[in-house]
């Protein structure tokens, strides 16, 4: 091997070796312990009652959700720092990463306060008839909020690096604004989208602080895994609450698998032959 | 097609790109437009194409006013210096591109066939299950021009095609572009700052300083009669002396050269370095030699005159005088232009 100028393999891969061992495999291991120290028929018993298996569906089905709306209003935020110069554009740019940055708790009491029915927001929405606050909607928004700069912040590198003679190169070959979107910008995108995607979503599942407050916490109807998780724990049944956590983190790795596997297929044409 | 341009003027914020060009390109020509960066050769490219749109003046396709037609309805060819070719598509599916999206529907046969016969041509056959980044610069403008030349376009436009390639490849492609043009027969109109290049390639180079063109004419006529000093110099290695004409007469220390239609007052006298004999027997300019130079071919001198004015020259490499002997500068077709 070649020789570098920075501090040997040995000692990096110590230090990070023994960093990730302490940070994060020990936690997750202890979790997964704890949730062993159920017997098989308990552990099922747990993670599919009709209670658990409701949440899963209520994290699942507005994670997607906000993930989605995320991928639209993410891309387009994202679109207009890099391609325009308008006035405030670091401003806008600046706060994007203000989710990152914001206690989720705050995040979460700040959006109650704007959606509830007498709210900024809420009491218009009421008045046609959209409920937010204490409804799947208001876990879609939080989440939505929570997980906003994941997209943009993976996107806008990418979207930076964008030749623009390949749109005019599109354009010399008769293509439509339409055409040139979806065949020559979009396939660029797809890997950094997909990146962005499944951070958001990872983000989302796992978002505990900003929903609580909006969500209203019924149980089968607005309540998400991370708080049944965390209700069990003040129960102290930590099995239980283990068990429940352990679907989560296993959902959370196949995803990851899955679009590190979807990344290297779309990225398949940079390598070189 | 044949393509014209009526006194097109271009400006950017404050800065003036084109001033005024007018221009006519005859259909099946292929013509360089040169000229050092800054020169507005690649805006006026641009506008033909469509990339950009003039402030003043029109372009004429034939006889349609093409000034205010959108890019991709006007139905050109143009192949970017940094090939610009899609990295998420092969060779194959770059070429086909341009008529995948165009509203004249190919059946899926068609489109392969042509994509074959397009290889053939820029010479890439069995290359067109490659990606972009599996190819060399060389092979990326070809498939750039072969994606080009798909949507059979009625002009091909070329923004320095070469400009990213190293010289063996650059004189390759050169003459197997000539090759391709006289086999079509496409109206061609190509950029670029390289002279050698331009003359190599063209029927006819149209050389801009400043926005505007200062000559245009076949590589012979501009090479042999450059229409001013900037040509002169631009075109290739140039001595320039300081001159004082009078009476159609431009002297150099006692020596006179021919200037016809120059006035009388300080001019410039310029020649290439291939254009001098050194002498002894006092027939030129008095000179001392500065520095010799070795080169695979010859020899390069440097001089200077007894006012302190420096000439080179090349001569054989059998060239027997070294630094500091003195001896004379003959030239031969000089060329006098007013300072």
């Amino acid at each position: 091997m070649a020789r570098r100028i920075l501090p040997g393999l040995p000692l990096t891969l110590g230090i990070t070796l023994v960093y990730v061992a302490i940070i994060v495999v020990l936690p997750l291991g202890a979790l997964v312990f704890k949730a062993a120290s159920l017997g098989p028929e308990d552990y099922w018993r747990i993670v599919s009652s009709e209670r658990a298996v409701a949440s899963y569906r209520i994290t699942l089905l507005c994670a997607l959700a906000a993930t989605l709306f995320n991928l639209v209003f993410g891309l387009a935020l994202a679109w207009i720092i890099v391609r325009y110069r308008f006035p405030g554009r670091r401003f806008v740019d600046a706060l994007v990463d203000l989710p990152f940055a914001l206690p989720t708790a705050v995040a979460g009491i700040a959006l109650t306060t704007l959606f509830a029915s007498n709210g900024w927001f809420g009491a218009p929405l009421a008045a046609i008839g959209i409920k937010v606050a204490y409804t799947p909607l208001g876990i879609i928004i939080a989440m939505a909020f929570t997980s906003l700069p994941f997209i943009v912040r993976t996107v806008q590198p990418v979207l930076e690096e964008l030749d623009p003679a390949l749109e005019e190169a599109g354009q010399t070959l008769g293509a439509s604004d339409l055409e040139i979107f979806l065949r020559v910008i979009l396939p660029q995108l797809a890997p950094s989208l997909l990146a962005g995607l499944s951070l958001s979503f990872a983000r989302s599942l796992g978002e505990f602080g900003a929903i609580i407050f909006i969500a209203g916490n019924q149980p089968f109807d607005t309540e998400i895994t991370a708080l049944l998780a965390f209700i069990r724990l003040e129960e102290y049944d930590y099995p239980a609450s283990a068990a429940i956590a352990s679907v989560m983190l296993i959902a959370a790795f196949t995803m990851l698998a899955v679009t590190n596997l979807l990344q290297a297929r779309a990225l398949r044409y940079t390598v070189k032959g | 097609m044949k393509i014209r341009l009526d006194s097109v003027v271009k400006t950017f914020d404050t800065f003036r790109a084109v001033h005024g060009v007018s221009l006519e390109i005859e259909s099946g020509e292929l013509v360089a437009l040169l000229g050092p960066s800054g020169s507005g050769k690649t805006t006026i490219l641009r506008m033909v194409a469509g990339l950009e749109f003039p402030d003043g003046g029109a372009i004429y396709f034939g006889d349609e006013n093409a000034t205010d037609i959108e890019v991709r309805h006007r139905g050109v060819g143009f192949v970017f210096q940094h090939y610009a070719l899609f990295p998420h598509m092969t060779v194959g599916e770059n070429i086909a591109f341009g008529m995948k999206v165009s509203k004249t529907k190919r059946s899926t046969v068609a489109i392969s066939d042509r994509v074959t016969d397009l290889l053939r041509l820029v010479q890439l056959e069995g290359l067109q299950d490659r990606f972009p980044a599996q190819i060399s610069g060389g092979q990326r403008q070809r498939v750039a021009l072969a994606r080009a030349l798909a949507v059979d376009p009625k002009v091909l436009l070329l923004d320095e095609p070469f400009g990213a390639l190293d010289a063996n490849v650059r004189r390759d492609l050169r003459r197997w572009l000539r090759k391709i043009h006289e086999e079509l027969g496409i109206t061609t109109l190509f950029v670029t700052h390289d002279q050698a290049e331009a003359l190599d390639l063209a029927d006819r180079v149209v050389i801009l300083d400043k926005g505007k063109i200062v000559q245009t004419g076949t590589p012979e006529e501009v090479c042999r009669a450059p229409a001013s000093a900037f040509v002169m110099n631009f075109l290739g290695d140039a001595n320039r002396l300081k001159v004082t004409v009078s009476g159609e007469k431009a002297h150099v220390q006692d020596v006179a050269f021919d200037a016809p239609g120059i006035a009388d007052g300080p001019a410039e006298l310029f020649f290439r370095p291939a254009d001098v004999t050194w002498r002894e027997d006092g027939q030129g300019i008095q000179a001392t030699i500065a520095r010799v130079i070795d080169r695979p071919d010859s020899k390069r001198v440097l001089a200077l005159t007894v006012d302190g004015q420096a000439i080179e020259f090349d001569t054989a490499p059998e060239f027997p005088f070294r630094a500091d002997t003195r001896g004379f500068v003959d030239i031969r077709r000089p060329r006098v232009y007013p300072a």
